[in-house]
């Protein structure tokens, strides 16, 4: 685009956010403080996920972008024009087809690859902030490994109702050293995030943070030996293709009660009923 | 301009009055804006001087904006200070958002929902480039025939039926009004989201980011945020029936808070909720999340974060107060710092005096 650098940041600003991956990748789960600057969209619609994708997409990368799963949703459709704009690459919805896959609240259901990135949007890096809200202290815990409180509020859960009241955003453990947030994917998704051959970058663009998950590396939901993670799922199959393993929307279809139940993941969904007979 | 000599207040008055008026309209180089012109194409500016202000009324707002100089606190003050010498002939009926005329609904909690998902004229999937070239002018609308308001019914309505979400049955008695009794506290719900209402956007948006951000957290999702057209209605005394006077420009959110349950309620989703004139989704969000965190009392939460603090968050949140106040620093005060200093110079002369035997032992 006139005007714009390649992908629309500056080159000395792309190297300054590739320096921050570079560290998270290094300390697995660990955040990192970069200098995020503002974007031409709204924080909260994914600037820093949108900064760790302009500071690493290359001409020749094939870029996904989904939101909830889906590839046609409003802000999915925004930034996959942004960089279509600004770094005139090619874009898909095929999982299977793209390089660089930049992400809201969910994992695609397909697996990924080891030559394949993705890059989630992230409003809240601290995983303690509920507990723990001032920053300078949260940090200090972190160095300190000291996790109980998180520990703790599962176990108060438990005790409370009977179950771990966290369905989304549920926090894991890095290469068993770093609690961190998995960003608001449902708790469904968790378990793709363990020992995943792609490359997991995690940005977060108000709070200035940049993290990492490298690929293989263990990631574990917190629970406990005898309540292990437990994460829910609709109690029904895809009304579109059947599918009974993946994570469903809920779709509204009348005033009556009436309900829908179809993968949030559209690609996949899309792709299951072409293998359909 | 000088202001040594407070006698002579008057001229100094007078010819800052006069030099206000010269910077207000420029030296005539450019053409003049009238305020037809920021009603029709600052429109947001206006919904919130409006809101701010108290007062419905899109050209006195836009008035207001033209003599403020842009100044939106100062615009919301004008129009309070207008509104105040109104007389108050009549309450309207209950508003009913549910036949809004809307142009923009949106529900973050569902993909799809009777009625469907409308941006409207939105901002939100704009890229903030700076546009260079002016706006162009653009033909009106025709409205289709079909744009009878239609009864669409709230993403909220749809958890209720599942009793997923907390009742929210209408209040019996008349509405509490601070424009004719002043806040006290405890404040009741209904005084607390009209102070919101009339509430500074820009404390409210802080005060909603930090329950965010943990201090206070509500577990917030945007039920629904709808915008259009509702209709007005009274009932004169000598009619006895309803009769429409006019339509208004609102923002609804409702704001759905997961709620683990406490002694007193069973676990399930609880409410915020905004409300305010024009298209201001910023506003009426913020209103939300605050009104949700001033309710941590009477839902059994612990009550520890600014946001939560009913007291302090409806004392502080009226910019027309808090601007007053915090510039009314500028008024002289030589007679209290006068005192000041006697005070200061005595209490230097005896800890001069008193000098190395100081007694430090409470230090």
């Amino acid at each position: 685009m006139q005007g714009y650098n390649f992908a629309y940041l500056d080159e000395q600003t792309k190297r300054m956010i590739r320096r921050a991956i570079l560290k998270a990748v290094a300390i697995p789960g660990h955040q990192v403080p970069f200098a995020g600057r503002e974007m031409p969209l709204p924080y909260g619609w994914g600037t820093g996920g949108i900064q760790v994708t302009a500071a690493i997409i290359g001409a020749t990368d094939v870029l996904k972008v989904i939101d909830q799963g889906a590839d046609d949703t409003t802000n999915a459709v925004s930034i996959r024009q942004f960089f279509a704009r600004t770094a005139g690459v090619q874009t898909t919805t095929h999982t299977a087809e793209a390089s660089l896959i930049q992400t809201r609240h969910r994992i695609p259901e397909r697996p990924l690859r080891e030559d394949q990135i993705i890059v989630y949007q992230v409003p809240m890096p601290e995983p303690l902030y509920r507990l723990e809200p001032s920053r300078a202290s949260a940090r200090r815990m972190h160095a300190m490994a000291d996790y109980g409180p998180m520990q703790v509020k599962l176990y108060e859960d438990i005790t409370r109702f009977g179950r771990v009241a966290v369905s989304y955003d549920h926090p894991v453990m890095v290469n068993r050293r770093y609690l961190m947030s998995p960003s608001p994917i449902p708790a469904f998704d968790n378990p793709k995030l363990h020992l995943m051959p792609a490359l997991q970058l995690f940005g977060a663009g108000r709070e200035k943070r940049i993290y990492a998950v490298p690929p293989y590396t263990a990631v574990v939901s917190l629970d406990f030996e005898d309540r292990p993670f437990d994460p829910v799922r609709a109690p029904a199959l895809c009304a579109l293709c059947g599918a009974d393993d993946t994570y469903l929307d809920e779709i509204v279809i009348d005033d009556r009660g009436g309900r829908m139940f179809a993968c949030s993941d559209t690609d996949h969904c899309a792709a299951n009923r072409a293998d359909l007979p | 301009m000088a202001y040594v000599a407070v006698k002579g207040g008057e001229a100094a008055i007078a010819a800052a009055h006069a030099w206000l008026a010269r910077v207000r309209r420029g030296d005539g180089a450019g053409p003049g804006i009238d305020a037809a012109q920021i009603a029709r194409q600052l429109g947001r500016a206006v919904d919130r001087v409006m809101a701010e202000g108290a007062l419905h009324d899109r050209e006195l707002a836009a008035m207001a904006i033209l003599q403020a100089q842009g100044d939106l606190i100062e615009a919301a003050f004008l129009l309070r200070a207008y509104r105040t010498t109104l007389p108050r002939l009549i309450d309207s009926e209950p508003i009913d958002t549910g036949l809004m005329l809307t142009q923009r609904r949106i529900s973050a909690i569902f993909k799809d929902l009777p009625g469907g998902q409308r941006l409207g004229p939105t901002t939100d999937y704009t890229h903030r480039l700076l546009d260079f070239a002016p706006p162009e002018p653009s033909p009106p609308i025709e409205a289709s025939p079909d744009a009878e308001p239609v009864p669409m019914p709230r993403a909220t309505d749809l958890l209720g039926a599942e009793a997923l979400i907390e009742p929210d049955p209408a209040s019996a008695g008349e509405p509490g009004d601070l424009t004719m009794r002043p806040l006290a506290f405890p404040a009741a719900r209904d005084q607390r989201l009209q102070a919101l209402a009339r509430g500074d956007e820009g404390f409210l948006l802080a005060l909603g980011y930090s329950t965010q951000r943990g201090y206070g957290h509500t577990h917030p999702f945007v039920g629904e945020l709808r915008m259009g057209e509702v209709a007005i209605s009274i009932v004169p005394p000598e009619l006895g029936f309803a009769i429409e006077i006019g339509d208004v420009v609102l923002t609804e959110c409702q704001m759905v808070n997961q709620f683990a349950g406490s002694k007193t309620a069973p676990p399930q989703f609880t409410r915020g909720y905004g409300l305010c004139f024009g298209h201001a989704d910023r506003k009426a969000m913020a209103m939300a999340l605050v009104d949700r965190a001033m309710r941590a009392g009477e839902l059994g939460e612990a009550i520890a974060a600014p946001a939560q603090n009913v007291e302090f968050v409806l004392s502080h949140c009226d910019n027309i107060e808090a601007t007053g106040f915090v510039e009314h620093l500028k008024l002289p005060h030589h007679v209290d710092f006068q005192s000041e200093l006697e005070t200061i110079r005595a209490m230097r002369a005896e800890a001069m005096a008193s000098g190395p035997e100081r007694d430090d032992a409470g230090v």
